[in-house]
């Protein structure tokens, strides 16, 4: 371990909170701008706050989930971005701490724990976004090493990344679903930067193509067939829970000020306040946000225990911390009208990335399907089997039922 | 759902029981120990993930990579196999 003095876990919540405070003020910035500084990753990177929960004896905070949980529910009430960046390195620290070897959880925790190393999840393909099982970059063998191709689209800070986490399908074990680093700068690697989205514009996101990227063996994660089943769906489980936080964080950002504005605003001689149509949207959005963070508060204390429903219950939180976010932010631009319209507007940034949150790490609509299939389940129902149209690929073995994100 | 067991010895008849316990609950019917409920359609994305944690909880063992095997957790007997293989050190020591 470092000699460098490291925040106790308990020391985490005024961390963020300090932070928070610090940065909220710069955000609209970096969204005009699309582009987190340096400077701000660095300082974030620094403080350990990019992978708190990783244990402390590979260089984390030790962080448990509700920790983990409000930390991104602040960083997330100031910018969707700067959450972003904690979610996608959170994700593959995960994935790593859950499935790699003690070789690669030495190669790469410490360096993922301190922000030395920035990582990207790299899954979604243009024919492959909800259903990842039909996802076809090639990972194949080759003596020593593994040849990597393949496009990936819509990589949060996948311009900057160090090394992603890809998802492929293995070329010699029956195209099964394998999951490998690769490293930013081997040759083979190409950026496209993408700027201008809906949402999350700070979030450096790329397409990145894998042009017969040659990587060694020793960075395959877990042997092919469990990519996606265990090693991604580890990593989105994880995801959705940083996300479901960082909803949290934009519900009650906006509800913040929309009350503000609400008291402080008066059309008429009269505040907005004093409406009782501007009421009932502050009133759904209090419901809302509580809501959320309750569903939220429930998953953390599932996973601390480490109960298998903490998986499903995590969607559900995601799935309803998405909705806050984005019914709540949509009343806070309402109540805010053309300042909430305003170029630097905080709410009008929340709710272009609140669509965003219903769109990523399990869309709303898959989200339905793996709560009701989980209630389903639980009283016998077989899962319909899913045609699989690209002819001549993998068999559809059983450790394939990891379809939908 | 179910208490976990960290006893020093385990038993294949208890560990039987208690995974049969947590497989009714989740798939919703009772299982036949050879019975593979990945194959037979009864599971979701979600599921690989939860056995392994249940195991975990349960019996207070770490599920490793090299444990990835698909053939320890397909089916009732497998699995029931697997835990008293990772499990068998602790009767030993006693
Ligand atoms: C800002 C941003 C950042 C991103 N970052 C990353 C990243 O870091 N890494 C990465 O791998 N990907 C990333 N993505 C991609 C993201 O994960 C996908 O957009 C998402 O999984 C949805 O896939 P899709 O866009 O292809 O939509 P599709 O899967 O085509 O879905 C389109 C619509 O159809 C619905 N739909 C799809 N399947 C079903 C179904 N079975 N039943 C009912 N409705 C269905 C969906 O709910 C959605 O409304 C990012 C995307 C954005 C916008």
């Amino acid at each position: 371990m470092s000699s460098t003095a490291r925040p106790a876990a308990a020391d985490l919540d005024t961390l963020g909170a300090d932070l928070a405070r610090s940065l909220r003020e710069d955000a609209a910035a970096w969204d005009a701008e699309g582009e987190l500084p340096a400077e701000v990753r660095l300082a974030v990177a620094q403080a350990g706050l990019l992978a708190a929960e990783l244990p402390r004896d590979h260089g984390g905070l030790g962080a448990s989930p509700a920790q983990l949980g409000e930390l991104c529910a602040r960083l997330g009430g100031v910018c969707s971005s700067l959450r972003g960046l904690v979610t996608v390195q959170s994700m593959v620290a995960a994935a790593l701490l859950r499935w790699g070897t003690a070789q690669q959880r030495e190669r790469w925790l410490p360096g993922l724990a301190r922000g030395e190393l920035i990582a990207a999840f790299a899954a979604t393909e243009t024919e492959a976004g909800s259903d990842l099982a039909a996802v076809g970059t090639a990972v194949e063998e080759h003596g020593d090493e593994l040849v990597v191709t393949g496009e990936k689209r819509w990589i949060t800070f996948g311009e900057i990344a160090d090394v992603f986490l890809v998802l492929g399908v293995s070329g010699t074990a029956g195209g099964r679903p394998a999951a490998v680093l690769v490293e930013g700068d081997r040759p083979g690697v190409v950026r496209e930067p993408v700027r201008g989205q809906l949402g999350m514009r700070a979030a450096q996101l790329a397409h990145v193509r894998f042009d017969r990227v040659r990587v060694p063996r020793a960075n395959a994660v877990a042997p092919a067939g469990f990519g996606l089943s265990h090693v991604v769906a580890g990593a989105l489980d994880h995801g959705r829970f940083t996300v479901a936080w960082g909803c949290v964080g934009m519900a009650e950002a906006c509800l913040r000020e929309a009350a503000g504005h609400a008291v402080r605003r008066s059309q008429g001689g009269v505040a907005l306040a004093e409406h009782q149509q501007v009421r009932s949207l502050l009133a759904r959005a209090v419901v809302d946000s509580r809501a959320a963070r309750e569903l939220c508060l429930r998953a953390a204390r599932l996973r601390e225990r480490g109960e298998p429903d903490a998986i499903a219950e995590t969607v559900a939180a995601k799935y309803a911390a998405a909705a806050a976010a984005s019914s709540v932010a949509g009343n806070a631009v309402q109540v805010l009208g053309a300042a909430g319209c305003a170029p630097d507007s905080t709410v009008g940034r929340f709710y272009r990335d609140a669509k965003i949150m219903e769109i990523i790490e399990g869309s709303a609509q898959v989200c339905e399907l793996h709560i009701a299939d989980h209630l389903l389940r639980a009283h016998g129902h077989r899962q319909a089997p899913r045609p699989r149209p690209r002819a001549g690929q993998r068999p559809r073995g059983a450790q394939e039922n990891g379809e939908a994100r | 759902m179910g208490t976990p067991n960290n006893a020093d010895a385990l038993t294949g008849p208890v560990v039987t029981k208690e995974l049969s316990e947590f497989l009714t609950a989740n798939l919703g019917q009772e299982l036949a120990p050879d019975d593979d409920y990945f194959t037979m359609g009864l599971v979701n994305s979600l599921f690989a993930m939860e056995l392994v944690t249940f195991v975990e909880r349960q019996y207070g063992i770490e599920v490793q990579v090299e444990d990835l095997d698909l053939d320890n957790f397909r089916s009732l007997g497998r699995l029931r196999d697997f835990v008293l293989a990772k499990t068998a050190h602790r009767g030993a020591a006693a």
